[in-house]
């Protein structure tokens, strides 16, 4: 028997595998169609403090292997998610959530961990300092200095494990995790989408109205391995591994690379049920490369 | 929702750069005119929301053009083929709201969907008028079919090549009716709203990730709100929206 359950800051998840934030809901769509209660956790939409109607249409382009979504985090507000979207949550997945929690500011970021912290089915506050598609994102996200402070602060609001979201459109991604680690982060999310664009060879105007957008899919795949390979080097907290896993193999991958949990997201939009189809898929592959207990295999690559 | 695998029974080119395909499989989900497929073609990576045309039986009908890399592939594919589908979804229109006489109007490629509607609105016992409008007799397709439902029917194209010249707006001025259901370019809707003398429903397109809620990359602003045009749409009513 294949052990697949691992302990994330703490939370003990029956499987490494978690439905990535921005391509999951709030789970809602997903529950109706297979039980998510399967899943290690979710990570929800993210959740600012004021509703956002995000960014305007269109707001779709395709990549080779990938997807262009430039939402501009439009969601219903961080109140309208703790009366409405946590309670119905619980009707239909029993374990605890990752709250995403996407700021402007310090003080956002204060704000939005002190009120999911109090929320008894929220895990994990995972802050979203590197959303691809608000100009914040890119600002936030790829200075140290302000990832720093953000996780320090939001720290001092809750006793929920704190992970940092982080872009993967900086210079030297080992650095702000490190900043995140000294900020007292609990684990780092490793990454968010890249940022990309597509125009119309018709018209030479940019597809997407924002005209740039997040670029995911299983093209982002190496990328965002050899992201967590390096993050991984760089502190010594948890990683949760995100980007382009398209399969299970792709989770052996990022685990090896130094993932403790694996966040799927695009996988799951092309085929609703990749990530059900995943979990199931786990053991066999596991037992094909000699794995007998996941947790065993986390960061193993980085003995050669 | 549904995923399914379906077998191509039919694909083929109908007009300029229209194609018919014929799909047979268990397509139950489908319950209103209105709704929509999402196709995974070989070789791209995200799939291609298309409206249902028809649906007798297990075998569906979808018409749709070819405008770019997704529907030029999946022109290319053969009788004889299986595609990977996502079926159900979408809200489709509200036919208890007809009255006796509903008008039923489309443009171009916005045609297809109210080919099943139409059947339906018979079926159900009330007396369609359908304006149609395409660029020229080239890009014109299902005319007949129309016709056969019973239907009183009406062809407008902007240079007279077949039915009416002019603008499916010039026709609609003329006429009466109990409700309208409208799918086509938001040009012809912006121009047919000044003049609607009813109620009714206008079905909206929106480039698409996932097709069935979970992105939020196809989601447009309503008076009631933001809206997936992939869930709680494509079909909204014409009191929702903001023009």
């Amino acid at each position: 028997m294949v052990k697949t359950k691992v302990n994330l800051a703490g939370l003990t998840l029956d499987n490494p595998i978690i439905a990535a934030s921005g391509t999951f809901g709030y789970g809602k769509e997903f529950s109706e169609i297979y039980d998510i209660n399967i899943l290690g956790s979710f990570a929800f939409k993210g959740t600012t403090v004021e509703p956002r109607k995000g960014n305007p249409v269109p707001r779709i382009a395709e990549g080779n292997d990938g997807i262009l979504l430039s939402v501009g985090l439009q969601n219903p507000g961080m109140e309208h998610v703790i009366s409405s979207e946590l309670k119905e949550i619980k009707g239909y997945f029993k374990k605890k959530v990752i709250a995403n929690a996407a700021g402007f500011s310090v003080e956002d970021f204060v704000i939005l961990s002190e009120n999911f912290g109090k929320q008894k089915n929220v895990g994990i506050i995972e802050l979203n300092v590197s959303c691809p598609n608000v100009k914040e994102g890119g600002i936030i996200g790829s200075s140290p200095e302000k990832v720093f402070n953000i996780t320090k602060e939001a720290k001092k609001v809750t006793d929920k494990p704190i992970f940092v979201k982080l872009s993967p459109c900086v210079t030297d991604i080992g650095e702000i995790a490190k900043s995140a680690e000294e900020g007292g982060a609990d684990g780092i999310t490793v990454a968010n989408a890249l940022t990309g664009m597509r125009i119309d060879l018709k018209t030479g105007k940019p597809i997407i109205a924002n005209k740039t957008a997040g670029y995911a899919g299983k093209a982002i795949f190496p990328i965002a391995l050899r992201n967590v390979y390096k993050v991984y080097e760089a502190v010594s907290i948890p990683i949760i591994g995100v980007g382009g896993v398209s399969s299970a193999e792709d989770v052996i991958e990022m685990m090896y690379a130094g993932a403790t949990a694996v966040g799927i997201g695009t996988a799951g939009l092309i085929n609703p049920f990749a990530l059900k189809e995943i979990i199931e898929e786990l053991p066999f592959v596991a037992e094909k490369y000699n794995i007998e207990d996941f947790s065993s295999i986390i960061g193993l690559s980085h003995r050669f | 929702m549904d995923r399914i695998f379906a077998c191509v029974e039919s694909n083929e080119n109908i007009a300029e750069r229209i194609f018919e395909m014929k799909l047979r499989g268990d397509f139950k989900k489908i319950k209103a005119p209105g709704q929509f497929v999402n196709i995974l073609i070989p070789g791209c990576y995200l799939r291609r929301p298309i409206s249902v045309c028809d649906k007798q039986g297990d075998v569906l009908t979808l018409i749709y053009k070819t405008v770019g890399k997704g529907t030029e592939k999946l022109g290319k594919i053969k009788r004889g083929e299986t595609l990977d589908i996502l079926t159900g979804l979408g809200n489709g229109f509200d036919l208890s709201k007809s009255g006796k006489r509903p008008l039923v109007l489309g443009g171009g490629t916005g045609v297809p969907p109210l080919y099943f509607l139409t059947k339906k609105l018979i079926e159900k016992g009330a007396q369609p008028v359908v304006v149609a409008g395409f660029n020229a007799l080239d890009d014109c397709f299902y005319e007949q079919k129309f016709k056969d439902t019973g239907a009183e029917v009406y062809i407008v194209t902007a240079d007279g090549s077949v039915g009416e010249k002019g603008f499916v707006t010039d026709m609609t001025k003329t006429l009466e009716y109990s409700y309208f259901y409208a799918c086509g370019p938001f040009a012809m809707y912006k121009s047919f709203e000044k003049q609607a003398k009813t109620s009714g429903e206008y079905s909206f397109e929106q480039r698409m990730g996932c097709g069935f809620g979970a992105c939020m990359g196809c989601s447009i602003e309503t008076k009631s709100g933001m809206k997936r045009v992939c869930k709680e749409g494509p079909v909204f009513k014409r009191e929702e929206i903001i023009w």
